[in-house]
């Protein structure tokens, strides 16, 4: 659909979870922003296991809490249209829960907890971190930086297709 | 982004007193600032800064770009600005357009939502067929039915237009009709219908010649879809290189699917992609372990024995039942089984043989994804060989059909020459009065036979999986539903449970289904009308039925990284379907008494009729020194150089990281030595 048509439904979203709050009229720009606990209610983040760490890769002040500007950003970076290269950028802030531009074992630990659960037992939790960095960790320092995630997802089939996309 | 020159050129703006260089200056400046809009939308900065650079950059753009001309050409170059823009703008709301036209978006992304995307890829898949057969439906309906319904000899008027006198009294039967006989046959539904008359009407249009290129075109049209499908798949996916090497990683990055917007099915992808992990860390520590390699080596041999000698008792029994369907129609007073028996045959084939397949790869002991490729390519070699063996069947009566037409032609002559004479006798006139066309023997019309079979055999397909749809899905999960209530066991969580929708199964079914009617549509026009109608009910039903019948995958496995083997698959399908097509207008003479091409030696004869008749005399030349085998070949053997060099190409433009990895091991390997 047209930019200026996608733009308006996603203002519609950002209205109705805050009618209250969040004016029709944008011309002013006004200084709103929305907490994490409404936006990670919408119906299309409520079921992803990683809704929180997305909201706060997107939020200016890393608390999570974003403005209307945020949100289109966080829409349009995991939409269709987005490039390969944007969604990888954004992937690798999402999945490095420390923040500190690497991913190490601790984010792997929590990535994986979250994808299964929990229900797996902490030997097989070491080993499959254990394998990844094995697998992706091209310059041997023991966690992924960058290079690392951006060589290993650019040859994932699954990542433009359905893995970090929204359709909206 | 700074700009010295900026202010000076607001302030004193005078095209006069640019001089050369700075002309150069203000245009690198605006390409730059081009540059930047065009490649905004990858930069990872804060959507607050991207709409301030945005703004600014289009703002410089706009001022001095229509100035970028010199003189007189400045109003040229500003012209060409505006048309350039209009066309981009005007580009980009027709793309919208088409968006907005795509049929089924919004059912398709309900089932996304609760099943997933590989479910839902196969009612993409569904959708895309839906366009490619209405396009080719357009084609003959638009090109040969219609010209001849409007402008050709009406029914009744010519032997090969009217039911015979004989089968006269049943022709309205429903019975009859279903067979595909009776008004049904002499329609314009089938090749015999059609007139060889070289022009009709008042347009003068060539309808025979009309007939074979729309021929030709619906599988020129088709493999040019199919590439070019292809050709964006593989853009869209990865080279199929490196397999392993990313196990975990990718489990571990991938696996959730952004779409799932519905709690249970989120349960289920949790389970899912905890057991993926659970089984990839058995198979890391299977892998140190020994094996018996002999007796796995020697169960594997087995079972494909065991296939080859299931797919060989297929093809006999297919091939024994044809044979005896021919000997039925010779009878009369044949019973409804009878007369159906070779679709029934085939279609309990195809739903019985590929569960024995599974239980019979129950020894080989591969990998699931593996197995999965093997178990699919012994379906596909199943399809083949039934098809395969029904059309030589179908060839042993073409045959005979051909030598009866001798037979039935001196029996025309001998009755004509009869009516001649009593009529002669009776009255004095020069001309005898003409044979009612329903008394006129016929020959047996091999190309309608043909047609009929395959309109059949894609009847009773859509009708065996409509049924079974009914049954295996709608009807269990009703019983599941409601005898679960007074049942010893629960029913629900043991056998039988509800259905999971057959992924594989089904884009096997639809591209199976789309090489009959590649093959059949030639001899019956109508039969892909059929088939559209089939597809757009499909459409509805197989919706309704995944959504009120099915439950999500436990396991997801696919069979490939991206869409093209099932692309490649129909691509194959598609070359397959063309060789016995081909294979009879080259080699077979056409029926002397029905189709557009009665009368001529082969059916290819049209073309040359048509350019020696139709086109000035030069041009005949030209095509009969082409039509040299010394020219030919060397065409057809650059055309297959060239598609050879599609994937090629394609696996060029992949990201070149592979190189990237490549040096970085090399340097790892470089320092462990150095160590």
């Amino acid at each position: 659909m047209t930019v200026f048509l996608l733009v308006y439904r996603l203002h519609g979203r950002y209205h109705e979870m805050a009618p209250n709050v969040v004016p029709m009229d944008y011309t002013k720009d006004p200084d709103v922003k929305l907490p994490m606990q409404l936006i990670i209610n919408m119906p299309e983040l409520k079921e992803n296991p990683f809704k929180e760490r997305i909201v706060e890769s997107f939020s200016e002040d890393g608390e999570g809490s974003l403005s209307f500007n945020d949100f289109v950003d966080m829409f349009s970076v995991l939409s269709e249209m987005a490039p390969r290269e944007l969604k990888a950028i954004y992937a690798f802030k999402i999945y490095d829960f420390n923040t500190d531009n690497f991913i190490c074992k601790a984010d792997l630990e929590k990535t994986l907890n979250k994808l299964t659960r929990e229900e797996l037992t902490a030997e097989e939790i070491t080993l499959v971190c254990e394998k990844v960095i094995e697998e992706a960790d091209m310059d041997g320092d023991g966690k992924l930086g960058f290079a690392d995630f951006e060589n290993m997802i650019s040859k994932a089939p699954d990542f433009l297709s359905f893995s970090f996309m929204f359709h909206i | 982004e700074n700009c010295p020159r900026q202010n000076r050129s607001s302030n004193s703006f005078d095209e006069e007193s640019l001089s050369e260089e700075e002309l150069a200056m203000l245009m690198e400046q605006v390409e730059q600032r081009k540059k930047l809009i065009s490649t905004m939308r990858n930069k990872p900065w804060r959507m607050v800064k991207k709409l301030s650079v945005l703004r600014e950059a289009q703002a410089f753009v706009e001022k001095f770009e229509g100035a970028l001309g010199k003189g007189k050409g400045k109003k040229l170059y500003a012209y060409k600005m505006m048309m350039a823009k209009k066309w981009v703008k005007f580009k980009r709301d027709f793309d919208n357009f088409k968006t907005q036209c795509i049929p089924w978006e919004m059912k398709i992304k309900e089932v996304e939502s609760h099943f997933g995307s590989s479910v839902a890829s196969y009612f993409i898949f569904l959708r895309w067929m839906y366009g490619v057969n209405l396009v080719l439906f357009g084609l003959i309906f638009g090109l040969v039915i219609i010209p001849e319904i409007l402008m050709g000899m009406p029914y009744g008027s010519m032997p090969r237009k009217t039911v015979p006198r004989a089968e006269q009294a049943t022709a309205m039967d429903f019975s009859v009709l279903w067979d595909f006989e009776g008004y049904i046959k002499y329609s314009a539904l089938f090749y015999g219908y059609y007139n060889n008359q070289r022009t009709i009407g008042w347009l003068k249009y060539r309808l025979p010649m009309a007939y074979f290129m729309v021929g030709i075109s619906v599988f020129g049209y088709s493999l040019m879809v199919v590439i070019r499908s292809m050709a964006r798949n593989a853009n869209q996916s990865t080279a199929d290189g490196d397999d392993d090497n990313f196990i975990f990683s990718w489990k571990m990055f991938t696996s959730w699917d952004y779409l799932i917007g519905n709690p249970e099915t989120a349960d289920n992808k949790f389970a899912s992609i905890t057991t993926g992990f659970k089984e990839s860390i058995v198979d890391e520590q299977e892998s140190n372990k020994d094996e018996n390699i002999h007796l796995r080596r020697f169960l594997r041999v087995l079972a494909n024995v065991l296939i080859i000698c299931c797919l060989c008792g297929s093809g006999y029994l297919i091939y024994f039942v044809v044979k005896r369907s021919q000997t039925f129609s010779k009878m009369q007073n044949v019973g409804w089984y009878e007369r159906n028996e070779v679709e029934i045959v085939m279609s309990l084939l195809g739903m019985f043989c590929p569960p024995l397949f599974e239980t019979i790869a129950a020894l080989e002991n591969y990998h699931p994804r593996i197995g999965l490729k093997w178990q699919l390519g012994r379906i596909f070699a199943l399809f083949l060989g039934n098809l395969y063996t029904f059309l030589l069947a179908l060839m042993d009566d073409v045959n005979e059909k051909l030598a009866e037409e001798d037979v039935v032609k001196n029996i025309t002559r001998w009755m004509l020459l009869g009516h001649h004479n009593s009529s002669m006798g009776n009255s004095s006139a020069d001309t005898p009065p003409p044979l009612d066309p329903a008394d006129v023997p016929r020959g047996p019309c091999w190309e309608t036979t043909v047609g009929i079979e395959f309109v059949r055999l894609t009847v009773s397909d859509i009708l065996v999986t409509y049924v079974t749809i009914l049954v295996g899905d709608f009807i269990r999960a009703c019983f599941v539903r409601f005898v679960n209530y007074c049942w010893c066991w629960d029913l629900e969580a043991g056998f039988p449970s509800y259905a999971e929708f057959d992924i594989s199964g089904n884009v096997l079914g639809l591209v199976f289904n789309q090489g009959m009617i590649w093959m059949g549509s030639f001899y019956a026009p109508g039969l892909v009308g059929i088939n559209v109608l089939r597809l757009l009910t499909s459409m509805y039903f197989q919706c309704w039925a995944v959504m009120s019948s099915n439950v999500p995958h436990e396991r997801v496995f696919k069979a490939s990284k991206s869409n093209n083997f099932y692309m490649g698959l129909l691509l194959l399908i598609l070359f397959l379907s063309l060789l016995p097509v081909a294979y009879t207008i080259m080699s077979l003479p056409p029926s002397f008494d029905c189709g557009p091409f009665s009368g001529k030696k082969r059916m290819y004869e049209v073309i040359q009729e048509t350019i020696e008749l139709d086109f000035p005399l030069f041009i005949a030349k030209i095509f009969s020194y082409m039509a040299n085998p010394g020219l030919i070949i060397p065409a057809i053997l650059l055309m297959v150089n060239s598609l050879r060099k599609i994937p090629i190409k394609l696996k060029i433009n992949q990201h070149p990281s592979t190189c990237l990895k490549l040096l970085t091991h090399v340097n790892l390997n470089k320092n462990d030595q150095l160590l």
